[in-house]
């Protein structure tokens, strides 16, 4: 399998549907002519034109309602938040009205829209690191997407532009460079299926895009003590599957969140409290969660490279809980 | 029709028993077969089947109490069956108008449907640990807890599983401390009284025989070849079925001294000696003089499996009518046992081991394995003792006699 990055799966994803189906268009800042502030839509605006590679003014809940009204119309847009940050600005646009139209006009009227937006930190000080993820998680009717691989983001990209419903596609700033397996020609993976990227029978660690790679570098330092690791990547954080979470903590009877996101009322609450209830009776210690630290991130490099759990953190705390 | 449950004899011997737990709440679906309750007398816990399939609709007595054998202990009821006995729905308060609750419990009638919950301590444990304790029928608070403050953990319960103790046996510490004084478990409470009973009042005496076992290994081997392994055949299975064999004609070793009189049992219930960590069980092997090899061999390796992990069914142990104690697996030559009353013998047994021999004017080696008996000579003599053993002997050592039979 060729060896691509994040950056250009996604941009492969975004090729192949809109050569497959020309209602789909993308719009969103600088996402033309310059190609994107992360260079995901570099060269599509040469190739299928200013009609369907469209430059908006800085104005998120404008892109974001004017996505929602394509969609509501018969296109398929894919509007991009230059990051997750700006999401605040189209907050009401995505909770009240994409969220909630097919709802409340009955199921008469569909919103088959995808937003594309980066997470994540890297020395951009405290209003431009942020994870809202679990805000988006928490709202019935959006789905959320997250995932932590080109070959995952890809496939569920283009599941996510031929879904029906509203789609929150939440990428990583620090991902997009990273490179990784994809399968050569047409794939789609579905949206809400977690998956299992390494076994083990210790301790299993749940988690989701960057914080999968932390927690398979920990899981890796563990295996040279003889701590085997299972990590289940959620891919998807709504429609959220536990499966194969579930599972995993029968074997493991141990379970760690991982999270990039600060962990008061985060994914790691949530995924806590349902194998709290759904499997308590397998449970052998509280189940442990590890997030940011709770403070805004600071901008100094030092301080920030203090804020997210790294390698050494995960595997101190697998070793705690197994102590 | 509903159907009481009561407490089983578990042997001749038995006159009460603990309930030591019920496994079912009142109100509950029962199957036909399934554990409902656990009962420990000083021998062994053993649980109580469901007779029928229903509904466990009265528990007449309580978790803890010490009962004679026979009492009523609950009732089931088949389905659809309205029984007056069902426990009746917790009774509304009085007053119409709901109060805010009492900050103070009152000990009046409207609070006696449910029980003050006994003053246990309550035992830290992971929620895993539960389980797997309660499964295992394990009591939580004979486990030391490895975990933070003390916690039960998985780990905690595996470790206890592996020591397979029966439950009531576990030891509360992790072993006596060197010196000082330890109070006796009930087990072997029980050993100490029924063997001294036993050597104070049945005279006994011992006959010992030598059996070539050198046919029987073989044939032994050549069985076991192409067995798996939960049909493989031990040497002590062989051993069973000869002496049971062989008690079919000496009736009188296959008895009880009763009061003046010779009881003599209608069945061979052969009872086998499993050692425990701290004390011995006799699961009984029913009926062995009619069993081949092969039933003999599988029951006798599930008995010693439920004896050792604690899980032996009322069925299981007590009413015995001849014991087999071997100690082989301890490169033991020979020893002698005291008697299992109200029965009339025992065969010790020591291990199969290569031993020189005069055998037509020469030396050689050959396998033997020696054989004590231990009678009570109120109900036989020496005679009869002997007759019997070279019955067992001439059986092993022809132990195709074991394979036809």
């Amino acid at each position: 399998m060729p060896l691509i990055t994040y950056r250009d799966a996604i941009r492969d994803a975004l090729r192949e549907e809109m050569i497959r189906d020309d209602r789909v268009l993308i719009l969103g800042e600088e996402v033309g002519v310059w190609g994107g502030t992360y260079a995901v839509t570099r060269n599509l605006h040469e190739e299928f034109g200013g009609k369907r590679v469209i430059d908006t003014p800085i104005a998120e809940a404008a892109i974001i309602g004017a996505a929602i009204g394509a969609a509501m119309g018969g296109l398929r847009p894919v509007a991009e938040l230059m990051t997750i940050n700006f999401s605040l600005e189209a907050m009401d646009q995505i909770v009240n009205n994409a969220a909630k139209i097919h709802y409340m006009f009955g199921g008469q009227i569909k919103v088959p829209l995808v937003i594309r937006t980066p997470a994540g930190w890297g020395q951009l000080g405290a209003t431009h690191s942020q994870s809202f993820e679990a805000w988006f998680a928490h709202l019935p009717g959006l789905i959320v997407a997250m995932p932590g691989t080109p070959r995952d983001a890809k496939g569920l990209l283009k599941t996510a532009i031929r879904s029906e419903n509203p789609v929150m596609f939440i990428e990583h700033a620090r991902l997009y460079g990273l490179k990784g397996e994809v399968p050569e020609g047409e794939y789609t993976l579905p949206l809400g299926v977690s998956d299992i990227k390494r076994g083990g029978r210790d301790v299993t660690i749940v988690t989701y895009s960057r914080m999968l790679h932390v927690a398979l570098g920990a899981a890796e330092e563990l295996a040279k003590e003889g701590i085997e690791c299972e990590v289940v990547d959620l891919r998807t954080l709504r429609p959220l599957d536990m499966g194969p979470a579930y599972e995993s903590v029968k074997k493991t009877h141990r379970a760690l969140v991982v999270e990039e996101d600060w962990t008061t009322c985060g994914m790691g609450a949530e995924i806590a409290a349902r194998i709290g209830r759904d499997r308590f009776d397998h449970l052998d210690a509280p189940v442990e969660r590890l997030g940011q630290v709770e403070v805004p991130v600071p901008y100094a490099k030092n301080l920030e490279a203090l804020m997210f759990p790294d390698e050494r953190m995960v595997a101190d705390r697998v070793r705690k809980m197994l102590s | 029709m509903a159907t009481n449950v009561i407490l089983p004899s578990l042997g001749f011997d038995m006159v009460e028993g603990t309930l030591s737990r019920w496994l079912r709440n009142e109100g509950d679906r029962v199957e036909k077969g399934e554990a409902i309750a656990e009962i420990e007398t000083e021998k062994a816990t053993v649980e109580i089947e469901a007779a029928i399939s229903g509904v466990l609709t009265k528990i007449v007595v309580e978790a803890g109490k010490t009962v004679p054998v026979g009492t009523v202990i609950g009732r089931i009821a088949e389905p659809g069956e309205t029984v007056e006995a069902a426990p009746a729905p917790a009774a509304p308060p009085q007053a119409p108008i709901p109060s805010p609750p009492p900050t103070v419990v009152p000990s009046g009638a409207e609070k006696k449907e449910i029980p003050p919950k006994p003053a246990e301590e309550r035992v830290k444990s992971s929620p895993v640990a539960r389980r797997m304790a309660h499964e295992a029928g394990i009591d939580l608070a004979s486990i030391r807890g490895t975990g933070p403050d003390g916690r039960v953990m998985e780990r905690d319960v595996r470790a206890a599983m592996e020591t397979k103790l029966p439950p009531s046996e576990r030891p509360r510490e992790a072993g006596p401390p060197p010196g000082g004084t330890v109070p006796l478990s009930r087990m072997r409470q029980a050993i100490a009284r029924r063997m001294t009973e036993s050597k104070s009042t049945a005279p006994h005496f011992y006959v010992t025989v030598e059996i070539a076992m050198d046919e029987a290994m073989n044939v032994r081997e050549q069985l076991n070849r192409f067995a798996p392994d939960e049909g493989k055949i031990s040497v002590n299975d062989l051993i069973i079925s000869a002496a049971a064999r062989a008690l079919t004609r000496f009736p009188s070793l296959n008895a009880s001294y009763r009061d003046g009189s010779l009881e003599i049992h209608p069945r061979i219930d052969i009872g086998i000696v499993v050692a425990l960590e701290d004390g011995l069980i006799l699961p009984v092997l029913r009926g062995a003089d009619k069993k081949p090899l092969k039933t003999i061999a599988s029951e006798a390796r599930a008995l010693s499996e439920r004896a050792r992990e604690g899980k032996l069914r009322s069925d299981d142990v007590g009413s015995g009518t001849f014991t087999i104690s071997n100690l082989g697996m301890y490169e033991v030559d020979e020893f002698i046992a005291i008697i299992n009353p109200p029965e009339a013998a025992i065969l010790a047994v020591g291990a199969v081991a290569p031993r020189p021999v005069a055998a037509g004017g020469e030396v050689r080696i050959s396998l033997r394995m020696k054989a004590t008996l231990s009678v009570d000579h109120r109900v036989a003599d020496g005679a009869q003792a002997g007759r019997f053993l070279q019955e067992v002997r001439k059986r092993l050592e022809n132990p195709v006699t074991l394979l036809v039979d």
